[in-house]
């Protein structure tokens, strides 16, 4: 029996562990995708007042901290029931894109580039970044650059990279300084360059994976994501369209405290991470996709020039609703070109550095839902308090957790396709990881090396025992 | 008047008054005792015995904000002893109750906080104790978080000595000591309590803070109530 042990990283958001089933004459049986995560965080919120959340929240997760941010102040300010100042967001989508465009190149150039550009069967003591740097340096360092842009954005505005305590419910504790809005304008025209050249080198490789489209999770589910009311793809405000495998617009515009009506949440045996699902539809055939594949296919049009022009031609080459889940990778880049552009509109509008930035109110309503499209998807936020404004009660939908279902069948379909036998090579295993890795779940985000990646996979005989297990 | 008396601190020769603590000579005398529970302006209290100091010939060791000078006194402020200790009652506090300072409001304008790191704390050595405490959210405009409360009683002496209303008491004993409002009615239903907030500018983590702040944006002006003490002549 060969053991490939990378350890996982110790993430608050959990490990994930995946076991395949073979039967007897050695074909994948089943799968399981299971995430191991840290409950108990609705304990902790309990009593605390309610503008504490953003905070909490962020720190408790770690994983995409501004995500659970703006989720959480945009809760807190439908418990204060104010409209936050158009400058405020401004600001808070401005700080979001930043994060999506880091956040989506690390996704793309360190998690998933190696697989991408070296080959999922190349050696894996190089399949990593440091092997990407080696054969595509060029690229390599667009990567490296893209992160810095959208990293010092998000400093500049906050002041704090990691944590960034800036954004406050009612809106944001400091208007824009111009010199911090000239800084992230003189980094735009080279992220933008760095986008479109990225997405024109992936066009140009892309059908080379046919194997893997067609079966990295190609399959018909619903589509979910935020969009505004002309169907412009949003990733701070607008309400939640879903769209079902033909396309049709099954919800338009779901306002956000209706969400527990179009979304049900199924605990699942084997997993901590709850499986929401659409509800009209039942359980699991309710199964939707979030993340950039849900956005694309969702939105009507992203509403930037460059990025529309990709849009269209993505949905040119594979159709009106994209049905395979490695197109989380194509989506992405396109999602990153929109960020950039998004990002240059916001700041080129004088009203941005408009100095009346915050609403202040206390407790005008007793529940509060916050949704926005975190990196790898919606997040939801809803918290109830009690008329001092105390914490009764909270719940978080995550991103990765709306997607729980859909990368469980699309593991399912990888191992089915690509594993036969008792004995696989690695790059059969990779497979499965990589179509973890393409959702972007956010056991990976955090873990600064490509190489370490918090996911086991196991390899069980029809009479239980271990043949194989890959950490990666 | 008082008499004049002459000591040393850490060598230094100082002169002081009569009925002054080896706190407030040192402070007159540019010399910095570390301290938490003792604010200018209000009685001394000796409960956090952060400003422990060495005084020569007595094997014990003296609280600088309780102990009063005497003529030809010998006092020594900072040594590897002392500073032991103080880093050991900072851990005791630290570990006592939920200091998490990552979301508290007053991140960054935290005394105990700025206390650690001054002291050089990079390390707790006692278990945490994690008790579950409530938050108290009754009042409109404070919030009282027993969570980050050290029980220096700077509250309890500041509404008594200065605004009179004497709210707060402490409760129990030992580590079950809870600060209390009117005889342990919620905050917001206090009969007594005049919404003055000067308990939470003297307070000095993020216990007794206001309402409505998000993390680190709670930062307090004790000095204010100070010079309001002095000048009231509540206490010498
Ligand atoms: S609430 Fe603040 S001032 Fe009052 S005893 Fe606790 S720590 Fe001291
Ligand atoms: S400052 Fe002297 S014991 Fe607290």
């Amino acid at each position: 029996m060969r053991t490939i042990t990378i350890d996982p990283v110790s993430r608050i958001e959990g490990h994930a562990k995946i076991s395949i089933h073979l039967d007897a004459d050695g074909h994948v049986a089943d799968t399981v995708f299971h995430v191991t995560q840290l409950r108990g965080f609705e304990k902790f919120a309990e009593g605390r007042p309610f503008y504490e959340m953003p905070a909490i929240t962020a720190r408790i997760c770690g994983i995409c901290p501004v995500s659970h941010l703006l989720a959480s102040v945009k809760a807190c300010d439908a418990i204060m029931s104010v409209r936050i100042p158009p400058a405020a967001a401004k600001l808070r989508e401005l700080l979001h894109c930043a994060q999506i465009v880091q956040s989506h190149a690390l996704s793309f150039f360190h998690l998933s580039s190696p697989d991408l550009l070296l080959g999922f069967d190349s050696d894996p003591a190089k399949r990593n970044v440091l092997g990407v740097i080696e054969a595509f340096p060029d690229l390599a360092r667009d990567g490296i650059a893209l992160r810095k842009f959208g990293q010092q954005a998000i400093e500049g505005l906050a002041k704090e990279r990691v944590h960034p305590s800036w954004t406050v419910p009612g809106g944001v504790n400091a208007p824009l300084d111009p010199a911090v809005r000239d800084r992230i304008r003189a980094g735009l025209p080279q992220a933008k360059e760095i986008a479109l050249r990225t997405i024109a080198f992936f066009k140009g490789v892309v059908d080379q994976f046919k194997e893997e489209i067609a079966n990295f999770g190609n399959t018909h589910t619903m589509h979910a994501g935020l969009v505004d009311a002309e169907g412009n793809v949003q990733f701070y405000d607008g309400n939640v369209r879903f769209i079902d495998a033909e396309g049709k617009v099954v919800v338009d515009r779901m306002e956000s405290a209706d969400y527990s009506r179009y979304i049900g949440e199924a605990a699942l045996p084997y997993s901590y991470l709850k499986a929401p699902f659409f509800k009209p539809r039942g359980f699991p055939e309710g199964i939707y996709r979030v993340g950039p594949l849900g956005r694309m296919n969702v939105a009507t049009r992203c509403g930037t020039p460059a990025a529309d022009a990709e849009f269209a031609e993505y949905h040119q080459r594979y159709g009106k609703v994209v049905h395979s889940s490695f197109h989380f990778h194509y989506a992405r880049l396109i999602e990153l070109l929109y960020g950039v552009e998004r990002m240059e509109a916001l700041l080129e509008d004088e009203s941005i550095l408009d100095r009346h930035v915050r609403a202040h109110a206390g407790v005008n309503a007793l529940e509060g839902v916050g949704i926005i499209e975190a990196p790898r998807g919606t997040l939801i936020h809803h918290y109830k308090v009690n008329e001092e404004g105390a914490i009764t009660w909270a719940n978080l939908i995550v991103a990765t957790g709306n997607n729980n279902l859909a990368i469980g069948r699309s593991v399912d379909q990888v191992a089915k396709h690509f594993i036969h036998g008792k004995k696989i090579k690695e790059g059969m295993l990779n497979r499965v990881a990589a179509v973890v890795r393409a959702y972007d779940p956010c056991l990976s985000c955090s873990t600064h090396a490509a190489d370490q990646y918090p996911l086991e996979i196991n390899l069980v005989d029809a009479d239980g025992t271990r043949l194989q297990t890959l950490r990666s | 008047m008082s008499e004049q008396i002459t000591m040393r601190i850490d060598g230094q020769v100082c002169t002081a008054k009569e009925g002054q603590t080896i706190i407030e000579v040192a402070q007159a005398n540019g010399r910095y005792i570390p301290s938490l529970c003792h604010m200018p302006g209000l009685s001394a209290d000796g409960c956090c015995r952060l400003c422990l100091v060495e005084v020569t010939g007595l094997n014990r060791l003296l609280p600088a904000c309780t102990t009063p000078v005497r003529n030809g006194m010998s006092v020594v402020t900072d040594s590897e002893r002392l500073n032991q200790n103080r880093l050991m009652a900072l851990e005791l506090l630290f570990s006592e109750r939920n200091h998490i300072c990552a979301v508290c409001v007053s991140n960054g304008h935290c005394e105990l906080q700025g206390l650690a790191q001054q002291l050089g704390l990079t390390h707790i050595h006692f278990t945490y104790n994690y008790p579950k405490l409530p938050v108290d959210v009754s009042h409109p405009r404070f919030v009282l978080d027993h969570n980050r409360c050290i029980l220096c009683a700077r509250c309890v002496r500041v509404c008594d000595e200065v605004e009179g209303a004497h709210v707060w008491d402490i409760a129990g004993r030992g580590i079950n000591s809870m600060l209390v409002s009117d005889l342990q009615r919620p905050w917001g239903e206090s009969q007594s309590c005049t919404s003055c907030g000067k308990c939470v500018q003297v307070c000095p983590t993020g216990a007794l803070v206001e309402k409505g702040h998000a993390v680190e944006e709670m930062t307090k002006r004790n000095a204010v109530v100070t010079q309001l003490a002095i000048k009231r002549g509540t206490h010498p």
